[in-house]
């Protein structure tokens, strides 16, 4: 088994692995026979909906919910009264380290409502009509308080304070007033001061993103039922059983084991999905209503009360010699964390300068509580805000400098060997790999037409490893179930099939990948941080291995040769001794007599994967800018991404191109726009603006592959590194088509006209 | 909890009828009444459904002219050959409400009674001077499209009545439309600013009549007659453009919201004026 | 709240249901009929997930009153497949991997399917301005595109015998 750790399997020597088969949960997928949140019942279930709040900062003086529950067909009414009041703990588990006490305040809000949307109340009843009706009889009397939007107005001295308890962490001395920001991060590497004052060519700005919102298309939905012995079942649409389990138990304060959680299909998540909204709810109403309990946001909810990721404003200053030398960096970050603490801004700190080797650093990154929706993950969190900034940043260097901009990143590339921003030694990187195939395509030298523009932009995701489970079970005919703890988000189960099968030497469609409930296989971490076909996939890969260990055993014995005599090829056990003259056992006939040889063939394995192996992609965009309206479109745009190896490269492609098109929307339209309330006024997905198919042209995708020697066959994680280019490189290429730099996001038709009159001006 | 009822008269008699009862909304394609029912915007008793109402769904020529059933969809004006080839401006602007899906059911009685200042169907409407049949307790009465909205949300329609049908006048020769709008996306969006461009071109490509009509610039559609005039006799040279643009500009009297400042709405609705008057222009066989 | 009776053809097949005045279509079909394969995703016909086919026109099922269906033909994704065999266009959709969370898929492919019932050899443009109503989070459409074209030519090759 080390020995395929070490190095991974040669690619000649594939047979599944790298193919395109057709998804084992096609057929359901394009049937509409899968069922996702939505999509279950229970019998006798009632409907529970949520009263949040109309204010975006105010003290919760009263609620009186008499007249709700004497309300016919109302069932239940919960308020924060009807949890436990969590002390301060942190929870591992989800794509971030996230806080108990803050994760519970955010499910129901206790005292205080801190955004517009914030859940006050939640009701249980028999019809969704009943529900309202319900919803309209909570009388809650609310103090409103001054509420605060935008990051730097958040971290003002005379700002409105979130949480009273609240005392920036990171300073030399503990601050004797609390704060909105709750966290300093700095990572300094040698004399950046000294390094900008020796420099040949400063460049530097300011740089504002909003926040976006993951957009995930099925919104969140669950059913929970409470059994009179209290035990409780929910089936709901999330990122992670278990982690719905996890949180469900500690919300509500009963034992984890008690709660049994299945997967239902999940419609999308990009980590909007790796916490719980309402299926604590759910469970609350259950138990008080003895019914089971089924709760479906609203898009509008989905907007108000669920993660967007942070909107930012950024510093960043780059110093460099004559031949391109980057000799100095100074990042600063500020990021919103929305209601409670816990912004990417951490990660984006680490991120930042990870593609560059630059001697003399300064990154300085601000977690900053604000009125808004408290954040959730988001694809690579944290890490396209930064490289907004600094590949924007990076782009102007290479005009100051008149290099070729991958000339500049090639001259500063990180590469094996160099010791990251961050803090590791780099090993087995592609990233140098990557800017060559962006160099050499064709895309790169076509030439460009009137009002066009092209930009390249590069980006970093460190991806995951973390705990997973995965069992496979040889059924009597040879055919195999691998089953494992993973939703599925995006394609997830034809890999692990193949995997399994690559490795058990059979065909694809003889292995049937499950996706299981918390009851029915051990623990596995949420699928998030692009962890899943890598630390999964060697679980399922361990797995296989150890079935083969096992029907190696068992022709040993009919062939009665010792253990060392057998090996296993193509599916088949071959017995190494010529002069036994043994015809090799098929997986089939060595399953059809597993009850004489030992019982039945299975096994599970459990890992804390490591070495994930960090992922680079270099992007390339041209748009074309209307000059009379600021209209910009993408017109062309090829990613390269070093993917380790890919498993499905249909599926990795997939990866890439949807990366894309968020970046695209991100950089181009997405936006919260908040009134003088604190009000999100654009909470549908008519103003909020997702790109539409025909926003986009063919986005190609370029599959580098240098694969990842601790993965068995090869894989890095691929499905954060392809957000976190587009957004400077759409603002990149902009800058080519019209000569301004825009440096706030995102680039509206009204935001471009006016930089274009600006030039003109100027 | 409110009651509320669904009733699909086939006479419009027996729709006015129901339609004078307070509560009672119209239901065309429904595309803007799901979505005020669904938010809590609108609460109504009486849902009064048009479109089994002979005549409410369909296209016919009459003296010249075409008679477009109120509750017409936008997938169906587009199919119309005829129309398409006499007015491709209003069928233009009629296609440009929403999805496919949408057009399957949006209707331009609809779009105009939402009385958005955005809508995309009106302005080539009005610019095409268009009328409309509206049917109410009080019997029928006709009146221009542009006299329908009164501001955001508001008609001139008395309780009661709905639009039956909207009249297209004959076309002479050399004569065309075109409507424009922008939008930040290509599709499924509001308009910031849109306009409508109605010319009849004499013999020699002059231009001998020019209407032109704006969105969301102001509370309402507007029928901005200094923009025609500013194209009355030219063969649309830059000066005639400029002056066209001019004109709209000055007309405009936009708010800024989420979709658009106030200044960048006004730009662009001469931008949109001129771009669309050059459209039109070439469909009615002119020659820049 | 008085119940208003519908009777409509669902997939080829006679269906009556119970609606209230206020039902939508689309609530009508998943909770009414079971069928759950047009998903909500906005409730305001901005995601087009809820798509389905009726009289022949692409709707948003969302933005219609299931009383509205009366006496009218719908087709849903649960129709698409015949006789155990997949649509050219799901098979392609999986061929071509133009899925990845799927949410979307039923939406997407009754688009896609209306697309090629009225033009069956679309351009890239026509497809992509056709299906702008179906929004799709995952895959930027590349993939989905793709499929809807190498369907549309094998249908037209199905059409035209050899």
């Amino acid at each position: 088994m080390s020995e395929t750790l070490e190095r991974p399997a040669a690619k000649a020597d594939l047979q599944v692995v790298g193919t395109r088969p057709i998804r084992p949960d096609g057929a359901d997928k394009v049937t509409g026979r899968a069922a996702y949140g939505a999509d279950f019942n229970m019998p006798g279930q009632l409907v529970g909906k949520v009263l949040r709040s109309p204010h975006a900062h105010a003290r919760i003086v009263s609620i009186d919910a008499s007249k709700a529950k004497a309300l016919p067909g109302a069932k239940a009414v919960v308020t924060a009264a009807d949890f436990p009041d969590l002390a301060s703990e942190v929870l591992e588990g989800g794509e971030q380290a996230s806080n108990l006490r803050d994760l519970s305040l955010n499910v129901m809000a206790r005292g205080k409502a801190l955004y517009h949307g914030h859940a006050v109340a939640a009701v249980a009843a028999i019809s969704s009509e009943v529900a309202d009706e319900a919803l309209s009889r909570i009388k809650v009397t609310y103090e409103v308080l001054p509420h605060v939007t935008e990051v730097e107005a958040a971290m003002a001295p005379d700002a409105p304070l979130l949480h009273d308890h609240l005392f920036t962490e990171g300073l030399e001395a503990r601050p004797d007033k609390p704060s909105n920001v709750a966290r300093r991060h700095r990572n300094l590497r040698g004399d950046p001061e000294a390094a900008f004052a020796d420099a040949d060519v400063v460049v530097e700005g300011r740089y504002v993103t909003p926040p976006v919102h993951q957009g995930y298309i099925e919104p969140q939905a669950c059913v929970a039922a409470w059994a009179e012995d209290g035990r409780c079942d929910v089936w709901s649409s999330s990122q992670g059983q278990f982690m719905v389990r996890t949180y469900c138990a500690k919300v509500l304060g009963v034992e984890i084991s008690d709660i049994r959680v299945t997967p239902a299909e999940i419609g999308g998540g990009f980590g909007g999905k790796t916490t719980v909204y309402l299926e604590p709810l759910a469970l609350a109403l259950s138990r008080a209503s003895g019914h089971p309990v089924k709760m479906v946001m609203t898009r509008e909810e989905v907007f108000r009360a669920t993660g967007p990721t942070s909107g930012s404003v950024m510093n960043v200053r780059f110093g460099a010699k004559k031949d391109g030398t980057i000799t100095a960096a100074e990042v600063e970050l500020k990021f919103q964390a929305g209601a409670f603490p816990g912004s990417p801004v951490g990660a984006a700190c680490m991120t930042a300068l990870a593609c560059y080797d630059v001697p003399n650093f300064l990154i300085t990154g601000y977690d900053v509580v604000n009125n808004t929706p408290k954040v959730a993950a988001y694809r690579a969190p944290g890490a396209p805000i930064a490289a907004f900034a600094v590949e924007s940043a990076i782009d102007d260097l290479a005009r100051a400098l008149s290099m070729d901009p991958i000339a500049l990143r090639e001259k500063n590339a990180v590469r094996d060997g160099t010791k990251a921003s961050y803090g590791p030694t780099y090993q087995n990187i592609g990233y140098v790999e990557t800017l060559a195939a962006i160099r050499d395509s064709e895309h790169y030298k076509a030439p460009l037409g009137p009002n066009q523009g092209r930009g390249v932009a590069v980006g970093f995701w460190f991806n995951v490893g973390g705990e997973s489970t995965a069992a496979v079970n040889i059924a009597e005919d040879g055919s195999a179930v691998v089953v494992t703890g993973n939703p599925d988000i995006g394609g997830s189960r034809a890999s692990m099939a193949m995997m399994a099968a690559e490795t058990l030497g059979i065909p694809v469609e003889r292995v049937r990948p499950m996706v299981a409930d918390t009851a029915s296989i051990g623990y596995s971490m949420l699928t998030g941080g692009s962890r899943t076909t890598f630390a999964t996939g060697m679980a399922v890969v361990q797995a296989a291995e150890k079935v083969i260990a096992d029907l190696k055993a068992r022709a040993a014995k009919l062939w009665d040769v010792p253990a060392d005599q057998v090996e296993w090829r193509g599916g088949e056990a071959i017995c190494l001794d010529p002069k036994a003259d043994k015809k090799p056992l098929t997986l089939e006939t060595l399953a059809a007599q597993s009850a004489r040889t030992g019982g039945p063939i299975a096994a599970q394995v459990s890992i804390n994967a490591q070495g994930a192996g960090p992922g680079f992609g270099v992007h390339l965009c041209d748009v074309e800018v209307d000059p009379e309206t600021g209209q910009v479109s993408v017109v062309r745009y090829t990613a390269a991404q070093d993917v380790g190896r890919a498993i499905h490269p249909s599926y990795v492609e997939g990866q890439v191109q949807g990366g894309v098109a968020q970046g695209v929307g991100w950089a181009l339209n997405e936006e919260y726009i908040f009134d003088a309330q604190g009000q999100m006024e654009n909470p549908g997905f008519l103003d909020y603006r997702m790109p539409v198919a025909s926003d986009l042209p063919m986005l190609d995708a370029i599959l580098v592959e240098v694969p990842n020697p601790r993965h068995p066959y090869g894989a890095k994680g691929v499905g954060e590194v392809p957000i976190v280019p587009p957004l400077a490189a759409v603002a990149n290429a902009l800058r080519g088509a019209t000569g301004v730099r825009i440096p706030a996001l995102p680039l509206s038709p009204p935001k471009v006209l006016a930089a274009l009159d600006g030039a003109k001006a100027g | 909890m409110s009651q509320l009822a669904y009733l699909a008269p086939s006479s419009p008699e027996e729709a006015a009828k129901a339609l004078a009862a307070s509560g009672a909304r119209p239901l065309s394609g429904g595309t803007d009444l799901l979505v005020q029912l669904r938010s809590g915007r609108t609460s109504p008793s009486l849902i009064v459904d048009l479109k089994r109402i002979a005549g409410a769904v369909g296209i016919r020529e009459e003296a010249g002219g075409f008679v477009i059933g109120a509750s017409t969809s936008g997938a169906v004006l587009g199919e119309h050959a005829g129309l398409l080839r006499a007015w491709p401006g209003v069928v233009e602007g009629a296609n440009l409400i929403g999805s496919t899906q949408v057009q399957g059911r949006a209707s331009l009685a609809g779009n105009l009674c939402n009385a958005s200042p955005a809508a995309d169907g009106v302005p080539a409407l009005v610019a095409a001077r268009a009328t409309c049949v509206i049917v109410g307790p009080n019997g029928r009465r006709e009146a221009p499209v542009e006299s329908i909205p009164a501001g955001p949300g508001k008609t001139s329609l008395a309780p009661g009545e709905f639009i039956l049908e909207f009249r297209l006048p004959a076309r002479p020769p050399r004569a065309s439309d075109a409507y424009l709008r922008l939008t930040p996306r290509t599709e499924m969006d509001i308009a910031v600013a849109g306009a409508g461009v109605n010319l009849v071109l004499h013999e020699d490509g002059t231009v001998a009549e020019a209407h032109v009509a704006l969105g969301a610039v102001a509370p309402t559609v507007l029928h901005v007659e200094a923009a025609g005039a500013a194209l009355v006799g030219t063969r649309l040279e830059d000066e005639a453009l400029a002056a066209l643009a001019a004109a709209a500009q000055a007309a405009c009297k936009p708010i800024s919201d989420k979709r658009g400042t106030a200044e960048y709405r006004t730009r662009i609705a001469g931008v949109l004026a001129r771009r669309a008057a050059v459209i039109a222009y070439q469909r009615a066989g002119g020659q820049r | 709240m008085s119940k208003i009776h519908v009777t409509t053809t669902v997939n080829g097949d006679p269906a009556e249901f119970l609606a209230t005045p206020g039902m939508t279509l689309l609530d009508a079909l998943r909770d009414e009929l079971g069928l759950t394969g047009a998903k909500e995703g906005c409730g305001s016909g901005d995601c087009g997930a809820c798509s389905v086919i009726v009289d022949g026109r692409l709707v948003c099922s969302c933005l219609m009153l299931a009383a509205e269906a009366e006496g009218q033909r719908v087709e849903t994704i649960e129709g698409m497949a015949q006789n155990g065999q997949l649509h050219p266009l799901q098979q392609k959709f999986l061929e071509h991997a133009a899925l990845q969370c799927g949410f979307c898929t039923p939406g997407l492919l009754m688009g896609a399917k209306a697309l090629l019932d009225s033009n069956p050899d679309p351009t890239e443009t026509e497809a992509r301005y056709f299906l702008a109503g179906n929004l799709c989070r995952c895959t930027g459409y590349d993939k989905v595109i793709r499929a809807v074209l190498d369907a549309a030519a094998e249908l037209r090759q199905e059409r035209t015998p050899a």
